[in-house]
């Protein structure tokens, strides 16, 4: 069979993974096509990790079926991992190298690196390119780490957490990086719990929540879908502040006209924001 | 126009993966420069056998009887064998484990690396610090200890190999040890107490004439007690052959033993080793 542009990139059914009694992942089903960008948005302990680490083919599982780039990660070959772009939720460069020397000795692995400098340059490393990586600070040994992901030209590319501990700068840099793999075809998939992120980068989402995938579509579907219903503010007669949650707002505002005949002081109608959804879908409302 | 139209494959013949052998030898680049970059474990590696040398061969220094030694020569070939099993054992049995807990090896496992490409690494890495050792530790005993070089090729070539055998079966040791421990943090005593243990009972530390003989007889079971047998063979006078438990350099074993503890080490190594550590498994 030869690949075809419409194949999946991953195709995920039924998925479940336990640790113990704990059931890291119950369940879950994922789609993402060839050249889409797919985020899996979460709070921590929600799965994404672990579906993640599945997909990379680095942690077995219990149940349920796997495809990645036409080929379970179970049973993974050179050839497939070369075609696979990781980046780690952790960082594990070696400490006692230059950043020079790591990106360019990763690049020997693969059959048809990226150039080595222009990796460095993409991810804003240049002026550290001679340093030792012990000696870079969190945000850049994650650049780094995002550098030894791309470093091999992959298909798709997985990332887990890409942005956690860079600095507004870096990770406005690291959304153009992402968005220039993604024009060049390149499939790919993050997990992230930065919801701006998600909305920024993503053609889709998935939100998991307690190991299952609670909703899934294009951001701003999601919000109409979900985001149901809208917040009333006002100030009472009194001073104290009131608010209301209402599905019909319009009513509300018009019976607060005629209680106050005219101007209602402090008011304000507002509409969920795509954080709002996801507070409710993931149930952590209160969190608020 | 032609009935089938033959579709171009989106990916042309199937791509060359780089091949294990060169990139074993850019791992071993890579190790070896990472190890020489640690200023304190370099003088750590290097130092620790030559003051242990220095110490056993300084306080022991009486003829021993009926040998035609004295003991400071005996501690020379004992050192170099105890230095070869450090430099691969010890070192390898450390870091490994380290790198298995820091993710290091979790990372190499995601891209195409041929596994042998980190174990060739390894092996450059031991063989350019344990020749570095031995070449150390011979130059203090034939300055100071009254050691001769070996006198005859044959001698030369049984040092060669002895010393390849030898590294080689402790190498596979310690990648098979490494993945004893827990956690990096736990390395360190793991592996080195074992190896402390070898050194009493394998007639580095104490004469092998003034060891029981049923602890000798443990320590035969595994290489640094034939390690050190024969290197005492290549460097000793033949008088000092009645000090050994069978009156004699038993060279032929010592081979066998060596040779044997490298085919088990590496069917241990790949029975045993893990990318990861416990926890992530």
């Amino acid at each position: 069979m030869t690949a075809h542009a419409n194949e999946r990139a991953v195709d995920v059914r039924g998925l479940r993974k336990q640790y113990g009694d704990v059931t890291a992942v119950d369940g879950i089903d994922l789609g993402i096509r060839r050249g889409e960008v797919f985020g899996l948005l979460g709070p921590n302990g929600a799965g994404k990790s672990t579906t993640v680490e599945i997909l990379q083919g680095q942690r077995t599982r219990d149940a349920g079926e796997v495809m990645v780039l036409g080929a379970d990660p179970a049973a993974a070959t050179r050839a497939w991992r070369s075609r696979v772009g990781i980046v780690w939720q952790d960082e594990s460069a070696p400490a006692e190298l230059t950043v020079r020397e790591t990106v360019r000795h990763f690049a020997r692995y693969y059959p048809r690196p990226r150039d080595p400098e222009e990796v460095i340059g993409l991810v804003g490393l240049e002026a550290k390119a001679s340093s030792r990586i012990k000696a870079l600070s969190g945000g850049q040994r994650r650049r780094l780490d995002v550098a030894l992901g791309v470093i091999g030209g992959p298909e798709l590319l997985l990332l887990d957490e890409p942005t956690t501990g860079f600095d507004p700068a870096a990770r406005r840099q690291f959304w153009d990086l992402i968005r220039l793999l993604a024009d060049e075809g390149t499939t790919i998939l993050l997990t992230t719990h930065y919801l701006e992120e998600a909305e920024a980068l993503a053609d889709r989402l998935a939100v998991v929540a307690r190991g299952r995938v609670v909703a899934e579509g294009v951001p701003a579907e999601l919000r109409d879908r979900y985001g149901t219903g809208a917040t009333v503010t006002w100030t009472d007669t009194g001073g104290t502040p009131r608010t209301e949650r209402t599905d019909t707002p319009t009513k509300t505002v018009a019976e607060l006209m005629r209680r106050f005949d005219g101007e209602i002081p402090g008011l304000r109608v507002s509409r969920p924001t795509l954080e709002d959804v996801y507070l409710r879908l993931t149930g952590q409302e209160d969190a608020r | 126009m032609t009935t089938t139209a033959v579709r171009a494959p989106e990916r042309a013949a199937p791509e060359r993966l780089p091949g294990a052998w060169g990139l074993g030898l850019r791992r071993g680049a890579l190790e070896i420069r990472q190890f020489f970059r640690q200023r304190d474990q370099v003088v750590f590696t290097f130092a620790f056998p030559v003051v242990f040398l220095f110490l056993f061969a300084s306080i022991f220094s009486d003829d021993v009887r009926g040998a035609g030694v004295t003991a400071s020569q005996l501690y020379v070939p004992a050192m170099m064998a105890a230095g070869i099993m450090s430099t691969s054992f010890q070192s390898l049995g450390i870091s490994i484990a380290i790198e298995r807990d820091e993710k290091v090896l979790r990372r190499l496992r995601g891209t195409p690396m041929p596994p042998a490409a980190y174990f060739l690494g390894k092996i450059w890495l031991v063989l350019v610090t344990g020749l570095l050792e031995t070449a150390i530790l011979l130059a203090v005993g034939t300055a100071f200890y009254d050691v001769d070089l070996p006198s005859s090729a044959g001698r030369w070539f049984d040092f060669a190999w002895i010393f390849a055998l030898g590294l080689t079966a402790c190498a596979l040791l310690g990648i098979a040890i490494s993945s004893v421990p827990k956690s990096g943090k736990s390395a360190t005593s793991v592996v080195v107490l074992p190896f402390l243990v070898l050194q009493f009972i394998s007639g580095v530390y104490i004469s092998i004439d003034t060891i029981p003989d049923w602890m000798l007889n443990i320590g035969a079971l595994f290489p640094l007690k034939w390690m050190c047998q024969g290197l005492r063979g290549v460097f000793l006078p033949q008088s000092a052959q009645v000090l050994e438990q069978a009156g004699s350099w038993e060279f032929g074993r010592i081979a066998l033993v060596l040779g044997a503890w490298c085919v088990g080490g590496l069917a241990l190594c790949l029975l045993t080793f893990r990318w990861k550590n416990r926890r992530d498994g």
